[in-house]
């Protein structure tokens, strides 16, 4: 598969450069790579160019570039295997490090959200939404794929069906491990809860459709919710600091070093409450 | 309306620093004391509690005149709530209650991450930017968001500066004035770029497998004569830096924003800010960063945001002053935010 897919773009490489002149119009320009729309054999194409990054080292940068390059073509192609809905890939050019897709016309599922957010969430779109996103995710998963960075940005809504397709398998990899693919859900919930906290709560619904096409979906979940407590994820980390930290302060001491302070407010008063500490033990 | 000015102590690590500061930013004076221990040795909370104690009441009477402003003047006591290490905290809570006792004065807690950032734009002046925060116990990629200033990236295990200053311990550097200064100088030196992990999940760092791996591989190479300290340094540098450009321009992205804060101790080092130049420049936006007197742990960032909190009416009862070793960013409802775009609209309302 990965070889026809290089085949195709040597030969379609000389139509491509004669067209890129004249029809490269900039989309985004990511955190990564620049987008381009553009036609490729008559087509409505998206040409996404990883660029060098100045700031890196000239060896880190290249190996970086090379590796996400070919990752991200292997990664778009399995998932597509997988059944999971995915943009698809005409070309892949290791000199020009681009990769050349298909045109998918539709809002980014961040765009729809964000839209929820301020004119209200439309309860029948958001469970769909929800509800393929789940699917498409524990498809992912069971196949041995983790995307990497999932967030709203980097999920479509094709126009023409409503049907969810997942973009940008730059940081995919291939993986088993309950952690990762927990990893995976984690960045999603984070995605959602710092960008669209207004929606309520849409990952219950996304972890409930991944519940039932994912397997595995048991050890990931533990894993999910294993990887919260130990502070991974530290939006519950403070459960167990509570104690800690709601803890009133001693209003014996207190008064006991203001009497100390009247006398001479110095030193001693610290020292007299570091002892105490010491002797209580550094629960701290 | 009169110009409030606040105390503000921070003792999280191991910098005890009081400063005082007047609403407006203004800083009257922002002395500080950093704890150092011998070359190949990190601090420990006990050693660095007692140092704070021992510098703590000199620091107040140098703060307070070189300010020119007696305790009368001063309209609240502000201290680091949290996060840090749990003895070195204690030591500027329990001097804010005996102060706040004898001075009669309201106390304000404040966290120490939120201090860094609103620090770094009052300093700067920048208005909404994304906001690395690294230092030698955060690493945080911020971002504000309805109320809240988010965390958009972080550390999953070590933070930065903590690999930086442990693989000073391996080379038995200096800790003088700072083990991420001297691995700065050195790396200066270095040529050969040595590959070593690169680990960015999402908008996520990791440092520990780099830290080991480097700390084997060290001691090795150097045996071997196949590498100098000071390329190790520089690959280091390169590759951890890199991590936290990309994850800063992952966060650029999805927040949509252009400019950049750096902020936190290791936000002094000229090649991290270098890099982030770069990187912003790409992008079309504008780089702000502070040097070592803002950078680095001090008085007057706290003593600048708790004056905000304050001012909008905020203040900690003293059964409340406590301290806590964990405390999130995200806890903290920055209401002058708030104010500050609220204030805004109704600007752009009368205007119209």
């Amino acid at each position: 598969m990965q070889r026809s897919f290089l085949l195709v773009g040597k030969i379609d490489m000389e139509m491509m450069t004669d067209k890129k002149e004249d029809s490269l119009v900039l989309v985004k320009q990511g955190a990564e790579a620049r987008v381009f729309e553009s036609q490729f054999v008559g087509r409505r194409s998206i040409v996404k160019e990883r660029f060098s990054k100045k700031y890196r080292h000239p060896t880190l940068d290249s190996k970086l570039t090379q590796k996400r390059l070919n990752a991200e073509a292997r990664c778009i192609a399995k998932a597509r295997r997988l059944g999971v809905p995915t943009p698809v890939l005409y070309a892949v050019d290791p000199v020009l490090n681009s990769l050349t897709f298909e045109y998918v016309e539709g809002p980014s599922v961040k765009d729809v959200f964000l839209d929820f957010g301020i004119h209200g969430v439309v309860e029948e779109k958001m469970d769909d939404i929800a509800m393929q996103i789940g699917h498409a995710i524990g498809k992912l998963h069971d196949g041995g794929l983790a995307h990497g960075d999932l967030t709203t940005s980097n999920m479509l809504i094709r126009s023409s069906t409503n049907q969810l397709v997942l973009i940008d398998f730059g940081l995919s990899f291939t993986s088993s491990l309950p952690e990762d693919k927990a990893v995976d859900l984690y960045v999603l919930e984070r995605a959602l809860l710092s960008m669209h906290s207004s929606c309520g709560n849409v990952m219950d619904k996304i972890l409930a459709a991944y519940r039932k096409s994912s397997k595995q979906w048991c050890s990931t979940l533990n894993k999910l919710g294993q990887a919260r407590k130990e502070g991974r994820i530290k939006m519950t980390q403070n459960k167990a600091d509570k104690g800690n930290k709601y803890k009133k302060v001693d209003m014996k001491w207190i008064k006991r070093w203001i009497s100390a302070s009247v006398t001479g407010f110095a030193n001693n008063i610290l020292t007299l409450h570091m002892n105490h500490r010491d002797k209580q033990h550094t629960t701290l | 309306m009169k110009n409030l000015l606040a105390l503000g102590f921070e003792g999280s690590a191991n910098k005890i620093g009081v400063g005082v500061v007047s609403l407006d930013g203004t800083i009257l004076s922002n002395p500080r004391h950093t704890y150092i221990t011998p070359p190949g040795q990190g601090f420990l909370p006990r050693e660095t509690a007692h140092h704070h104690l021992q510098h703590v009441l000199p620091l107040i009477k140098s703060a307070l005149e070189a300010a020119k402003v007696t305790p009368n003047e001063i309209d609240c006591l502000c201290y680091t709530k949290g996060p840090g290490m749990g003895a070195p905290l204690q030591v500027s809570a329990v001097v804010v209650r005996v102060l706040s006792q004898l001075w009669k004065k309201p106390i304000v807690a404040v966290n120490h991450c939120v201090a860094h950032i609103e620090m770094g734009r009052i300093v700067t002046g920048a208005k909404d930017p994304v906001v690395l925060y690294v230092s030698g116990g955060n690493t945080q990629v911020i971002a504000y968001s309805e109320g809240r200033y988010r965390i958009f990236g972080e550390t999953i295990d070590i933070a930065v500066g903590n690999c930086l200053d442990r693989f000073a311990r391996v080379l038995e550097l200096s800790n003088d004035p700072a083990p991420g200064y001297n691995i700065e100088q050195l790396a200066k030196k270095g040529e050969k770029f040595l590959d070593l992990p690169y680990a960015v999940k999402g908008m996520d760092v990791s440092f520990s497998g780099i830290l080991s791996y480097i700390e084997t591989t060290a001691e090795e190479k150097l045996k071997n004569n196949e590498c100098t300290p000071a390329d190790l340094c520089y690959s280091l540098q390169e590759t951890v830096f890199a991590m936290l450009v990309e994850i800063t321009e992952r966060a650029m992205a999805h927040c949509d924003t252009k400019d950049v804060l750096i902020v936190g101790g290791v936000g002094c080092n000229e090649r991290l800010q270098d890099m982030m130049k770069t990187m912003c420049s790409e992008r079309g936006g504008n780089l702000f960063a502070t040097d070592d007197r803002y950078c680095i742990d001090n008085g007057a960032m706290i003593a600048y945001t708790g004056l905000l909190a304050y001012s909008r009416g905020l203040s900690t009862p003293m059964e409340e002053s406590t301290f806590t070793q964990r405390f999130r960013t995200d806890e903290v409802l920055a209401i002058w935010r708030e104010k500050e775009l609220s204030n805004m609209d109704t600007v752009i309302e009368e205007t119209y």
